[in-house]
Order: structure tokens, then sequence, then C-alpha cells
């Protein structure tokens, strides 16, 4: 069954949930939409081997999802096996345009999932969007039962003074011999283990200049 | 992994051990399905539980969770006393010949050297017999009684079916038929891949579960070869990123060291990472340590980074323990002695041991800022959420900032893969509300604490004042930057030294790769196992070329994989001393005549002749390590070891308790239960659907999986009590937990050194905020000790008890 006659079975379905496990290999999704093209006539889907009611179906239901899209590949963040994606948005965040996530799938063209995901990357959207993202800087006074909104600014600004004062105040430059030995051990920091690699790199960089040692990243669990 | 998820259909012999590659990583698992379906490859899965994996399996045999190495012991031994080895494989690329000094010796459980006090060994006698110029002495006939062979043979022979049985309590029959199976693939051509995760790292003894394996791997001539290898599947997406990044307390980029106090200067921190070779001709690569120390040092410090300070060696810290891992730190929190804490992506509340001290910590922390896409319990941590977190909110001192991060699908950058695979991505959408990228967010902190010490001055400024920070917008560094300067680059014409007038790099280009860097300073480079990763070629990372000619699964063209885009590591080896593939059917690598050619990147200088130079280039012997000589902290060989918890004793040495070298800090002692008062062996596990902590904020997969429950037995049921899907509260000596219980027959009672042995499992993926229902993890109940050389904590072997119980506080009966 290809992609297409299987949503025309069970239109109501989210093709989330299939993501592209049930792929036609021979003519991707993926290679379809290229090749095709948004609102394309039923008569060259035909002539692509469609039969007429797939191509039917092709015709009224692919437009609508996915067409005029912007398709963006990137990998799902979840498991070390970093499934290839295509995350199809309205709007293009890369013109400077704003940008919403309407689709994730598996990368066909991909050598290691070949379009396929597992029922977490087959969900992506749903992390993307989730309620509970957030969206705003905040603050838990001591003892507070509450966060409140702060901006950027403040944020910052008080993160930089708590640290500068912490290391000011605890900072070993020299051991009891006498000894060069530069470092902050009571202010830790544990990387994030999905970051980019140049968000890791930019962390590195700040955490050891400041000569925090107790730095760690998910590795270590 | 040595090799990548898609050079797996090339096996023939599949072993899941210390993982669930089926759940934890499908698509991954799919080329084991793809092995089966066109090589009529087998998969042999060896676990506490009968996983999923287990249910596609050949063959499966049920293991107490925590003596895997006893299991491959055992597998060793069989595979010795039955001529199974791949010799040629063995006696060419190993240390099999090496003979080890006199001093050396196994008893009781223990090598020598042990010091109890110190829970520490004196590794001195652990080491190689040197002639006269240096060099390791060898028989290679293997008749020397001190060589390496004849030791290992020694050290495996306690490890027979019957003592397999007793401790592991793998029936007899099952063990030798996976020995069996295992066996066949010392054939040359015949080849066996490992699979494992965190079922063999998060032990106190999680290093030699991998090492024996790596050691039955090589004796079956495994490594380097197509279909082979070791192959650790890694848990989240980039944690190989940033693990190779260094970002580890004791780490700098590409597996350099921080520095040590008894390491004062550059040239005695350099003294002792000579790497000599320690055989005639071989390569020990380690000798370039340091261009690449110093390439590092020139990218952080740039300028001020010169010859007469060490390459700016004093901005980096000295470390005077080996490392402040995060249970150290989590230690020193609830001593009162860390007042800071950022959590950038990550979840401690619900990731680190003991969760009870991991609050009590963060209670005592003056301020902490935690940097997410997503709400998690480490940033709520204060919040009282009845029995799912109950704090006393007012008492709790701690500031609380929480920063909203970018996800995925706005971000750009590369990740790394377990199949080491850099793989650049896109953003597609626009951030929610003021989500700001991680990289925005760290130059903002930094930019401002330079600003205060510039004005203000304070503690040695120094390395921050002169961090380098020569970004086109320095208050948010492109990612295409960050990766160029990880890449490296020429600071000045790079001359050829055979023709000085030839110029090789042009000052102000990127070198090609980490084979252009020096140790004059005239180059930099962030993190040399990257470099080629984005050099002149562009950024390499981006390719998407997926053509893989003749179908081996190596596509070279599709990103970058490191180093210098190699897909297989040790590739050398899956030809023999000949430079002739093992098996001409798998080729890989080929010697012809002058140079190595194939399919893949040579793991070796290309012209290195195949009798002179030995594959292992990164060791200064050129071969492979049966025996690790002084590497390990607890051990030269893998030797059976017990949890610390564990409802048994060690049958070697009853006194022995856990990893006899593991840190133990003096307040966790009391910490620990016994099989007296809490009689069964509980294990933590993943579910396929539901990644961590994290997707239980996605409404899909909080309806998959909607609520926490532990796994027993129908036969503990029985004995307990216990209905399926009524309430049961497990605890153990440190904490307590309510869960829906799981009666499931995919686990079975042992019988272990002539005891009963219950297993309980309790998946790991629920927390009190998010979308799913308010649950527990594992990590309430598990002991506070760590691996003994890196100090991962231990979730996979620890006591329990169980009782039938209520709902908890809140959640709907
Ligand atoms: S889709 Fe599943 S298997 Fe693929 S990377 Fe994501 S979590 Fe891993």
């Amino acid at each position: 069954m290809t992609a297409a006659a299987r949503e025309a079975q069970f239109p109501s379905w989210d093709i989330v949930f299939f993501g592209g496990a049930f792929m036609n290999v021979e003519l991707s999704r993926r290679g379809f939409l290229k090749a095709t093209g948004a609102g394309v006539a039923a008569t060259s889907l035909g002539a692509m081997g469609f039969g007429a009611a797939e191509a039917a179906v092709a015709a009224h239901v692919r437009p609508l999802k996915l067409a005029n899209t912007t398709e963006t590949r990137n990998t799902c963040p979840y498991c070390s096996v970093a499934c290839g994606i295509i995350i199809y948005s309205k709007g293009d965040v890369r013109k400077g345009e704003r940008a919403e996530v309407v689709h994730i799938e598996g990368d066909v063209d991909h050598p290691t999932n070949l379009g396929t995901l597992c029922p977490k990357g087959a969900a992506l959207k749903d992390f993307v969007q989730a309620p509970t993202r957030l969206t705003q800087p905040r603050i838990r006074k001591p003892g507070s039962d509450r966060f409140e909104d702060v901006s950027w600014d403040a944020a910052l600004d008080r993160i930089a003074r708590l640290m500068k004062h912490d290391r000011d105040a605890n900072f070993l430059a020299t051991n009891a011999e006498g000894l060069a030995v530069n470092r902050w051990t009571t202010t830790g920091m544990l990387a994030a283990s999905a970051t980019t690699n140049e968000t890791a790199w930019t962390t590195f960089k700040v955490a050891k200049a400041l000569g925090i040692v107790g730095f760690d990243n998910q590795a270590r669990v | 992994m040595t090799n990548a998820w898609t050079d797996i259909k090339n096996t023939d012999l599949v072993v899941v051990m210390g993982g669930n590659a089926a759940e934890a990583h499908p698509c991954g698992f799919k080329w084991v399905t793809e092995a089966k379906a066109h090589r009529g490859a087998k998969l042999i899965v060896v676990d506490p539980r009968y996983t999923r994996t287990a249910s596609v399996s050949d063959f499966y045999a049920p293991i107490r969770q925590g003596t895997d190495i006893a299991f491959l012991l055992g597998v060793i031994n069989y595979c010795i006393q039955n001529n199974k080895v791949q010799w040629d494989y063995t006696k060419a690329f190993t240390n099999a010949s090496y003979i080890i000094q006199d001093g050396f010796g196994y008893s009781d459980g223990l090598f020598t050297g042990y010091d109890e006090e110190k829970r520490d060994y004196d590794r001195s006698s652990w080491d190689y017999v040197m002639d006269e110029d240096g060099f390791a002495r060898t028989d290679p006939t293997l008749t020397h009684p001190r060589c390496v062979w004849n030791l290992l043979k020694d050290h495996v022979s306690a490890y027979t079916p019957e003592m397999v049985e007793r401790i592991c309590g793998t029936p007899k029959a099952k063990f030798l038929k996976v020995a069996e199976v295992i066996s066949e693939c010392s054939s040359p051509t015949k080849t066996m891949t490992s699979m494992y995760a965190l079922g063999w790292t998060q032990h106190s003894h999680g290093a030699q579960n991998i090492r024996a394996m790596a050691m039955l791997q090589l004796i079956l001539g495994n490594i380097g070869v197509r279909g082979g290898g070791m192959n650790a599947l890694r848990g989240h997406s980039n944690i190989q990123g940033l693990t190779d990044l260094g970002l580890m307390s004791h780490l700098l980029t590409g597996y350099l060291n921080m520095p040590t106090e008894k390491e004062p200067d550059f040239e005695t921190y350099m003294k002792s990472r000579q790497f000599r070779p320690l055989r005639p001709g071989q390569t020990s690569y380690w000798q370039n340590y340091r261009k690449f120390m110093v390439s590092f040092q020139k990218a952080m410090w740039g300028d001020a980074a010169t010859a007469e300070n060490g390459w700016g060696y004093h901005y980096l810290p000295k470390l005077d323990v080996p490392a402040y891992d995060v249970l150290r730190m989590f230690e020193l929190m609830n001593h009162g002695r860390v007042n800071g804490y950022i959590c950038q992506g990550f979840n401690p509340v619900l990731a680190f041991p003991n969760r009870g001290k991991v609050v009590a910590g963060l209670s005592k922390l003056k301020f902490l800022i935690t940097m997410d896409p997503l709400e998690t319990e480490t940033a709520r941590f204060w919040e009282n959420h009845g029995e799912f977190n109950d704090v006393d909110t007012a008492s709790i001192q701690t500031e609380v900032i929480q920063l909203p991060t970018r996800c995925f699908a706005e971000d750009e950058g590369s990740l790394t893969n377990s199949g080491r695979w850099l793989q650049w991505f896109w953003p597609a959408a626009t951030p929610p509300g003021e989500a700001r990228s991680d990289i925005w967010i760290m130059s903002q902190i930094f930019l401002r604490m330079r600003e205060m010490y510039r004005r203000e001055g304070g503690a040695f400024p120094d390395p921050l004042l002169n961090l380098s920070w020569d970004y086109h917008d320095p208050n948010d560094p492109e990612p295409e930057e960050l990766a160029k300067e990880i890449n490296g680059r020429a600071l000045r014409d790079l001359t050829d030294p055979n023709d000085p007038s030839r110029v090789l790099v042009p000052a102000g280009k990127q070198v090609l790769n980490f084979t252009q860097l020096r140790d004059d300073g005239s180059t930099m480079c962030g993190c040399w196992i990257y470099s080629g990763n984005f050099n002149e070629a562009g950024n390499n990372m981006a390719r998407r070329d997926n053509h893989d000619p003749d179908n081996t699964g190596a596509y070279l063209g599709w990103t970058f994989a490191w180093p210098l885009n190699r897909r297989t590591l040790y590739n050398r080896a899956s030809a023999d001393l000949n430079g002739k593939p093992w098996d001409p059917s798998r080729k890989l690598m080929e010697w012809d005549g002058t140079k190595w050619t194939g399919y893949d990147v040579p793991d070796i200088a290309p012209n290195a002749k195949p009798q002179d130079v030995m594959p292992f280039i990164m060791n200064q012997e050129g071969v492979s390590r049966l025996f690790s000589r002084g590497m390990m902290r607890d051990g030269p060989f893998p030797a059976h070891m017990e949890p610390f918890e564990s409802p048994v004793q060690n049958v070697f040495n009853r006194k022995m308790r856990g990893n006899p070298v593991a840190r133990i800090f003096e307040s966790d002692v009391s910490q620990f239960g016994t099989s007296d008062e809490f009689p069964y062996a509980a294990t933590s596990y993943r579910l396929t659907e539901h990644f961590h902590y994290w997707t239980k904020h996605n409404r899909v997969n909080a309806s998959l999986q909607p609520e926490f429950f532990v796994e027993l037995s129908e036969e503990l049921a029985a004995e307990k009590g216990i209905q399926p899907g009524s309430w049961v509260r497990v605890w153990s000596k440190r904490g307590s937990v309510k869960a829906k219980a799981m009666v499931t027959k995919r686990i079975r009672p042992m019988m272990c050194d002539g005891k009963t042995v219950h297993v309980i499992g309790i998946p790991l993926h629920w927390g009190f905020v998010g979308a799913a229902k308010k649950g527990f993890g594992p990590n309430s109940l598990t002991p506070f000790v760590g691996e003994a050389n890196i100090e991962t904590p231990g979730y996979k072997a620890f006591l329990v008890n169980i009782e039938p119980s209520t709902a908890p506080g809140g959640a709907v009966a």
C-alpha cells in the first residue's frame, strides 16, 4: 500500500502516527512532492504510475497538508541513532519570515533511517509545540512559591552578578604549596546533551575560561 | 561505536547485552533486522528481562543484572578451551604475546597492589617487561608463562559454565548455546557485532563490562571489520559530541586532559604525554599531542597564548582530584560547599541517583540557573507536588532563574551520532515567545562578566579578558563561525618542512584537517579530532550525498565522520598481515603493494607497510590490549565484581562489596541496603514510546505510555499478593516510590549461588511536570556510587523491597 492509499483508508488519522514508516521506497514522499509540485494535475500522476483513485486522493490531500510549506532538513534530537527528519513549516525562517511547524517526518534520503521514525521521532511536532514550552525568562526568589517573569536583560545581569560575586569570593588562585591552580569549585555547570557541537564549543570556552571545574555533561550519566 | 549503524547489515551475529536496541534505538535496530533478513544473521539477547529486542531474537538467555563480566569471561574461557580463536589476528594485532612483570598477580577477587584503606591499587606491576631499548618484550610463540595470553587463559579459567550459572543465574545449557554461537565467529569470514548501551555503563564496574566484550571481540578478530566492532549505542543525540568536545570535568577537547596540580607548568604537563612507541616502527599517534594541545590553546586565547606563557597554560584550571564529577559536586553541595549551579538542558532531579540527596543539595545553593526549551523538575525542585515532590517550599532559599531556550526545530548546527557522524541541520521554525539560543545565552553571560571584570577587576580575570571571541556578532556567534573555529586555521603561512618556499596553507585559511596542525603556535584548532569538519572545501557536515558504492554501508559522502571522515575505526585490521582482507567478500581495506585502498579512509598512514605498522595506532604498542596495563583503576583484566547492593555475595571473595576501588563518600556508607532488608534486585530501563523525561511533555507520547509502573514476575506477585494493575510501593535504603504493578512473564526468578533472585524493572520516564500522569523515576531509589574509572552512577543493579499499596497523594487510583 502506498502512503497515499493508506491515508485514504485512514483519513482522520494524523499522518504523524505513520511517520515515514509506510513510505513507498521506490518513489518517496519527498521525491513525489518534488517531482510533482503543488497543485499538480491528476493526469501527470497517472503518468507516473499512480492509479486514478490514488492520484485523486493525492491531488486533494497533498496540497492541503504540505503545499506551500518550507522543507528543512533536521535531525531527531532524542537518541543517537540521529534519524534524519524533514520539517515542513509555514513560512521560511531562513528568509527572515515567521515560521511555524506544520508537520515533521522521516527523511527518506537519510542512509540510517530511510524515512522511518520511531514513536518518539514520529511525535516530534508535539515537542516543538508542547504546552510546557518555555517562552519567558523567569525568576523564583528565595522562599517564594512561584516564578515571576523577568526581562532577559534583568535575568542576565543578575546571573552575571551572582556568578562574579561567587567567583571573586571563592576562586582559588594558588594551592597550599603556592602553585597556581586557578580553579573555581563553588559554582558548577551541567551542559546539555542535545545541543549542537557549536553550542557545546561556546559553552566549553566560557566555562573553562571561568575556571569552572565542576563541569560535566550527560555522558557522565 | 567503532562502526556505523548502516554497517550492522554486514554482520553474521548480533549480540545485544547491556542494551535494548529495538526499544531504545528503534530505527538503528532496523539494520539488525536487515542483517537477519538478507544475510541470515542471528540475534542473541542476554538480559534480565525478556525485552522487545529479545522478542525478535533467535536466542535469549537470562542474566542477573551486574554480572556480565562473569558471563563474558565465561565465553572467552569457552573460546580458548575449544580453540575458537582467530589466531592470526590475535597474534598479530593484540598484546597476547607481551610479557608481563613478575609482580603482577590475582587472587581472592583482587589484583596485586590492593590497599583497602585507600580503596585503590598500586598499579606499578601491571605492566610489560621492557628491554634495554625501552621496548616491550614479547614471545610470538605464546609459550612464555608470563605472556598476556597465558595469564589471560589462567585468569578466565575460573569462569566455567557452572560458575557462570552460579553467578549469573543463566542456566548452563543456555550459556553454552550462546558461547557456541559466538565462538563460531572466530572464523575470519564470520563476524559478530556487539551492541550495548547503559545496561553496561551504569555499574560501578561499567568500563570492565565493555572491556570484557572488547577482549572477546579481539580474540575473535571482529574489530575493524565490516559487520563487527564494539558499538556503544549512546543515549542522547549529542552525548558523543559533548564528550568529544571535552565538556567534562577532567577533559579538554578531543580527549586531551585537563591539567592537574601535579603539573605546575606546560613542560611538566607534556612530559608525561610523550607517547614514545613501545614497539619499533609503531605509529603511536598521540605523539602529536603537543600539536593538538598548542593549537587548542591558540583557539582559546589567540595572541595571548604564547610560547613564553606555556600557551596560556595557567589560564586553564588545575585539578586536585581526578574530577569534579556530578556525584562529587552534589556531595559538596550537601556540605554547603557549592553556591551556584547552571543546568543547561539537564534535569538532575530525575537524572542523578538518590534524589533525596540531589534535592537536598539544590536546596543549599544560593542560585540555580536552568536553560531548557521545556519545563523541568529541576527548575521546579522547590515546588511542592504532594508525594511526588514533598518539599517545604518556604524553607528553600535558592534563587532560581529559568531561561527559555530554542529547541532543535529552531536551531542550527551539528550533532554527532553514535557512529561519529557530524550531521549539520537547519532551522525551520520561529522560537516561541522570547526563547533564545544557548549560544546567545552563553555569549551574553560571558560578555557581561567580561565587562564587569574590565570595569571592576576581580579574581584572575586574564583567561576571561583574553578569551578569543572574534565573531562577526560577538553577541550571537554564528554556528558556522564556531564550526570553523573547531576545524582550525593557519595563523601564519604554513610552509612545507622539506621545501620552505612552498606554502601549504596560507595564513588565515582553514587547515585541511588535523594532520596540518603544528606545535609552534602557527595553527589554531578548537577540537583536533573534529578537524576536517569545515575546511576550505566548505561545511563537510552539511554534505548529503547518499551514494554507497558496492553497498558497503560506508556512505562516505554523507555528512562528515570523525576522525578524517573515517567510518570504521581500526579498519586496517580488516586485512591480514599481508594487507589482504580476512574476508574477500567483505573487503574494507586492502594493501595494493604501495598504499591502502578500499571503501573507507584508512585508519593508518596510507603508505604504512602492512607487515610493519600495526593497526591500533592510538596505542603506543600499535596493537590492541587484552591486558590493559595500568590504564584502568580496577584491573588490567576484567574480574567479576558484584554490584554494591547485591542479593548474593561475591563468590570469589565474600567480604568484597561492589567494586573494591569505587569511590564512596563517607555520608553514603550508611545509605547502602542489604538483601535481608531489601531482598529484590531492581534495574532501570527505557520504553520505546518515551525519551527520558522529555516526551512526557508531548501529548502523543504521554497518551501512549501515560503512567509510571514497575514490572515484576508472576511468581513474585503471587508471593506478595500483588494484583496486576494495582498500586505498589517500592522502596530502597534511600527512597520510596509508588507505582502501578505490571505483572509479567517477561521477568522470571533466577537461581544464583543457591538463592532465588527476583528482579524488579523500573522504567524512567515520569516526573511531576508535563502532559503525562505524575510519577516517579528509579533515581529516587538508586545508590550514590559511581563507576570506578569514570564515576558514571550505577542505575542498573540495586536492592529494593515491594509491597501492595494505595495511590500516592494527588494521583487518580
Ligand atoms: S526517531 Fe527514534 S530511533 Fe530515530 S533518532 Fe529519534 S528517537 Fe532515535
